[in-house]
């Protein structure tokens, strides 16, 4: 066996070392051990990547000496590498950029904490992408979401604790309804492995059995996703949690969590009920229907906002809604889209927190628009990183939102049933979209006559700038090179079936 | 010809007020109307609550089912659908509950090659008269290392939610530390003195015995904890300290995950890059057996002890 195939293994593993080590360091050393984790392991699913392409096929890792329905196991191909090496580089860069804040926000005793956290969170969605067993997933899910809980509320005001307190009932409702169907389809199949229970459901299903628990439970599965991704009608804990938390959590948890319960549901659907019978069951109509709404109804609240870290938290519920309405389209290309958008998604959104919160650093920390007139001018480069998110979020070619909503127009053609309300609605939200994103790219470059604040430099911040700097070129590649991602994700779903 | 009057006496007529009013040669102000800088508005703490409360109360009224028309029709609605929604829940529930395999068939699906391999060959595989501790230690290990990495970061939250500075703690110590608990009660400590060294020696018991008798590693942990409550409810924290502080908690925690994860991590990848293992398992039936499991266990009941009484510890007065 090759060693690459060690890789997943190792870096989940050295995850939850360094969670546990730093647990017992101070704030700074907890900090290094954190950034040394990170650049490893975006080596080691940079290798695995690598190793998946090379060879074609995608391999299982057993976690142990017993094999496929007794053991755990672990599964790697094209898509669960490219994913892990994404967000190992978005959480990477989160971090580094909202450094300044975390210093600001956190006690200085707890600093340590909050990388603990981190480490495990990372851990939880290595462990989520890279598993092959619904338990496993369970499992790391809960870390998820108790640490997703502790990032939220360790900037300690009131805020930021009744938006973590929000969080947790609604993720954990999430988390239940997963429990619930879990048991369900052990019950119905008797197996634990995705595989497994793959064959199993498939025969079930050709037995014409238990039709309605096995549905009930794909329903309550995915709509436990749902909860816990913040698709529209199951989105109120969502704006609380990205608006005042620290500006690295609110990165990390709208473009790493949400999307690593997405892509849990991808799996779901691929690799345990399989696309056919899940297409069947009509669950995917429902999703396409939420998916609509979350475009137009979170575009329109994020118009509403005045707050522009809110903006942004609603933002995020109009593109999780695109991300379901792939879902939705029941085809291989509307799926591609989808996962595409995952990762165009989580390159834009943690680059607009991260340069908003340089803008608001220079408007005396006012979030409101009327302070921020002008901000623009006073840091270029959150400025800069402003602009090109939001022309990226709005869907403006070179960058990486022209690209999802080009895969996803394209999706749409080819579902004949579809393509009308998905594509009235994907124009509608790019206009709503442009309405919110230009107006805050105008307002920032707004010029002012006297202001009372300050303007910051790159002297003053350089890392800042580099991550800035980093976000930018990432969104651009993303939108320029973006076919062999494109080819990647279609391998990598290709592997799945 | 007026008749003249002297300077003094014209002054306290009107006519003179009057001219000099008219030519502007004095500020009728000055002298007549006492004047102040104006001072900085103080509001005062009763007008604070006192607003507060009418705001309130404007609240309550908006609320209030009487007073406001709609806020009455909407809530009648959502609770209408609230419970129209919770009894088709249930309904489908218990539906799907209905069509579910029945409980304890012999041909339900649950019934297949995997329990069977575990009850079958679990006990030469894994060595382990405890089928369940075997199952989980060896066959899942994996999850069970996440689950215990889930008891590890929920202490980690409600470390950040109530751990109080080192300086506020030592001010606080005194005070709040028995603030609504008899200090130093004679029953209490009786009883402790008596039951403590029970409690650990049992909880000492179903660790190690985990992969011969029930129990294990997280019921194990759990009694050892709730001993270290007992004492701590008992005799307070000054005395734990001696043998049980922050520094002694952090280090028995750390190495407790790191041993059970260096092991979790040999065990993975000599199995799966397929290396034999040397770890023999033993003699089933004797306390030095079925491999990792013991080692494990150990490492899962401290662990557990560990967070039983940091969470005590960390509630009652912020810190350990």
């Amino acid at each position: 066996m090759d060693f690459v195939r060690n890789f997943p293994c190792i870096s989940i593993m050295l995850c939850l070392f360094a969670g546990i080590i730093s647990s017992g360091l101070r704030g700074k050393a907890a900090m290094l051990v954190n950034t040394g984790l990170l650049v490893t392991n975006t080596v080691l699913s940079a290798c695995t990547l690598l190793y998946t392409l090379s060879t074609g096929a995608s391999f299982v890792y057993v976690m142990g000496r017993f094999p496929a329905p007794w053991g755990n196991e672990i599964r790697a191909g094209v898509l669960e590498s490219l994913i892990a090496l994404f967000f190992c580089i978005i959480m990477l860069l989160s971090l580094f950029g909202g450094r300044h804040k975390l210093l600001q926000g956190v006690e200085e005793g707890k600093l340590y904490l909050y990388y603990v956290l981190m480490d495990l969170l990372l851990s939880s969605l290595l462990a989520l992408v890279y598993t092959n067993d619904m338990f496993t997933a369970y499992v790391f899910v809960e870390i998820n979401t108790i640490s997703a809980c502790g990032l939220i509320m360790i900037r300690q005001n009131g805020r930021t604790i009744e938006a973590a307190v929000r969080y947790m009932i609604m993720s954990l409702l999430g988390s239940g309804m997963l429990l619930l169907g879990l048991c369900m389809l052990y019950d119905l199949t008797g197996h634990l492995l995705m595989s497994n229970i793959k064959e199993s459901v498939a025969l079930i299903v050709a037995e014409g059995e238990y039709t309605i628990p096995l549905i009930v439970s794909i329903v309550l599965m995915s709509v436990g996703l749902c909860i816990k991704s913040a698709l529209f009608p199951f989105h109120a804990w969502l704006p609380d949690a990205y608006g005042y938390s620290t500006v690295s959590s609110a990165a990390v948890l709208s473009s790493l969590v949400s999307k690593g319960y997405i892509f849990l549901l991808i799996k779901i659907i691929y690799r345990v009920i399989g696309f056919d019978i899940y297409h069947d069951t009509r669950i995917i109509d429902i999703l396409f229907l939420f998916g609509l709404m979350g475009m137009i109804f979170g575009s329109t609240s994020a118009i509403r906002e005045n707050d522009i870290r809110r903006m942004i938290a609603f933002s995020s519920v109009a593109q999780i809604g695109y991300i379901y309405m792939g879902f939705g389209m029941g085809t291989e290309a509307g799926m591609t889209a989808s996962v595409f958008h995952i990762l165009s998604h989580a390159a834009t959104k943690s680059l607009l927190f991260i340069a908003a919160v340089g803008l608001t650093d220079v408007s005396g920390r006012n979030r409101q628009f009327i302070e921020l007139t002008g901000s623009g001018y006073r840091n270029r480069w959150a400025g800069v990183a402003f602009t090109v998110g939001s022309l990226a979020m709005v869907g403006v070619p070179l960058f990486s939102g022209f690209i999802s909503k080009l895969l996803f127009a394209q999706a749409a053609v080819q579902n004949h049933a579809k393509m009308l309300p998905a594509l009235i609605v994907l124009g509608i939200s790019t206009i709503l979209n442009a309405i919110y994103f230009m107006k805050t790219v105008i307002r920032i470059y707004t010029p002012v006559e006297d202001t009372p604040y300050p303007s910051v430099t790159f002297r003053d911040r350089p890392v800042y700038a580099v991550v800035l700097t980093a976000f930018i070129v990432l969104n651009v590649m993303l939108g320029i090179s973006s076919q062999p991602v494109v080819d990647m994700i279609r391998q990598g779903l290709a592997m799945f079936a | 010809m007026s008749k003249l009057k002297p300077q003094e006496e014209y002054e306290k007529t009107s006519a003179f007020r009057f001219f000099r009013w008219l030519s502007g040669s004095k500020d009728p102000y000055v002298g007549e109307v006492e004047m102040k800088a104006q001072r900085e508005t103080v509001i005062p703490e009763e007008t604070i609550t006192e607003r507060m409360r009418e705001s309130e109360m404007i609240r309550d009224r908006i609320y209030d089912g009487e007073q406001n028309k709609a806020s009455r029709i909407f809530h009648r609605i959502y609770v209408a659908v609230a419970i129209f929604f919770c009894i088709a829940l249930v309904g489908v529930l218990l539906l799907t509950v209905s069509c579910l395999p029945p409980n304890g068939n012999a041909d339900n699906p649950v019934n297949n090659v995997v329990s069977e391999r575990y009850i079958e060959s679990g006990l030469q595989e894994t060595g382990a008269l405890n089928i369940v501790s075997g199952m989980i230690l060896t066959y899942r290990a994996f999850d069970t290392f996440g689950e215990t990495n889930v008891l590890f970061i929920a202490t980690c939250c409600v470390m950040i939610l109530l751990m109080l500075d080192d300086a506020i703690l030592k001010k606080q110590a005194v005070m709040n530390d028995r603030r609504y608990e008899p200090k130093n009660d004679t029953i209490l400590q009786g009883v402790a003195f008596v039951l403590c060294p029970v409690i650990f020696i049992f909880g000492i018991y179903i660790i190690l015995n985990g992969h011969l008798s029930p129990g294990g590693g997280f019921s194990g942990g759990a009694v050892m904890g709730s001993g270290l409550i007992l004492y701590v409810a008992a005799f307070g924290f000054q005395k734990t300290q001696r043998f049980f502080d922050e520094h002694v908690y952090k280090i028995a925690k750390i190495t407790a995950l790191c041993m059970y994860g260096l092991i979790g991590t040999y065990f993975y990848m000599m199995g799966a890059n397929g290396i034999d293992d040397h770890i023999p398992l033993g003699i089933p039936g004797h306390i030095l057996s079925s491999g990792i499991i013991l080692p494990i266990n150990v490492c899962v009941g401290l662990e557990v002890a560990c967070t039983m009484y940091a969470f005590y510890a960390l509630f009652r007065r912020g810190g350990l």
